[in-house]
């Protein structure tokens, strides 16, 4: 399927790992050198670093599910003005929706289900498409009014 | 001759078990884990354990590093013991209120703090 995002991300960089987070410091490294050479903060790199590494890890364990035969693409275009980030697996899918609220008293003792929520949290814009497969987020470096880049 | 554990620095005050992070990104899942049975290691079989976690060195960390701690808390309470956290840099206390998890933890601001409430 198709992405949505498809004619944007023509000149995003790309980074391809495998279905192993022993790898993930990869599209993490080159994400981060760029922000740096692009001046973002870093009360801004770190809430970033965070939503792309539980991003990676999803992709992975959940939606690839460890499968070493399966890849995680990320695709990435960082301006001075915002980041876009663009995680890929080829797992089977899920519905977010579904995903419970970590936040709940009967939920908090609970070790799993957090990440999802942190990525809402430190990115502005989130969205999933092709059934959970594609993970699209962006964080504007100077608030959401600077969102026309 | 006991093993010395490689992620965790490990010290005893007043009776506490004082415990630093070697890492200053608790990300990896692979570290996470290793970590995880280190501190597992350290409170098994030890009943009424007092343990105090200082982050003093911890830049980032992810939900699993989270979840890692939530587990090490069921084992201490399991253990009738008591677990404290302290020195949370602000980005990293952040996580913590998001998640709603300051309100599952007791956390201070320095160990001298957490030490004087155990």
């Amino acid at each position: 399927m198709t992405s949505p995002h498809a004619k944007k991300m023509a000149a995003f960089k790309v980074c391809v790992i495998p279905s192993d987070l022993k790898e993930a410091h990869r599209p993490k490294e080159l994400v981060m050198q760029a922000l740096r050479r692009k001046g973002f903060s870093e009360q801004d790199i770190f809430g970033i670093k965070l939503a792309l590494e539980e991003a990676l890890t999803n992709a992975v364990k959940h939606g690839n599910r460890n499968d070493s035969t399966k890849t995680v693409t990320v695709r990435y275009r960082v301006t001075t003005r915002q980041v876009v980030l663009v995680v890929r697996d080829e797992g089977p899918g899920f519905e977010p929706e579904q995903v419970p609220d970590c936040r709940q008293p009967d939920r908090l003792p609970l070790p799993n289900g957090r990440g999802i929520m942190l990525i809402r949290a430190y990115m502005d814009e989130v969205s999933f498409c092709d059934n959970g497969r594609e993970l699209y987020l962006v964080k504007h470096r100077f608030g959401k009014a600077s969102a026309h880049d | 001759m006991s093993e010395q554990p490689t992620h965790l620095s490990v010290r005893e005050q007043n009776g506490v078990h004082v415990v630093e992070f070697s890492d200053r990104k608790i990300l990896e899942e692979l570290s996470i884990s290793e970590i995880g049975e280190e501190f597992s290691s350290l409170v098994q079989d030890r009943q009424g354990i007092k343990l105090l976690v200082s982050f003093r060195n911890v830049e980032h960390l992810s939900s699993a590093a989270l979840g890692m701690l939530i587990t090490l808390n069921r084992q201490i309470d399991e253990n009738d013991g008591s677990l404290k956290l302290s020195d949370i840099a602000p980005p990293i206390f952040e996580v913590f209120k998001i998640t709603r998890l300051n309100k599952l933890f007791d956390i201070y601001d320095k160990v001298e703090d957490a030490l004087n409430m155990f």
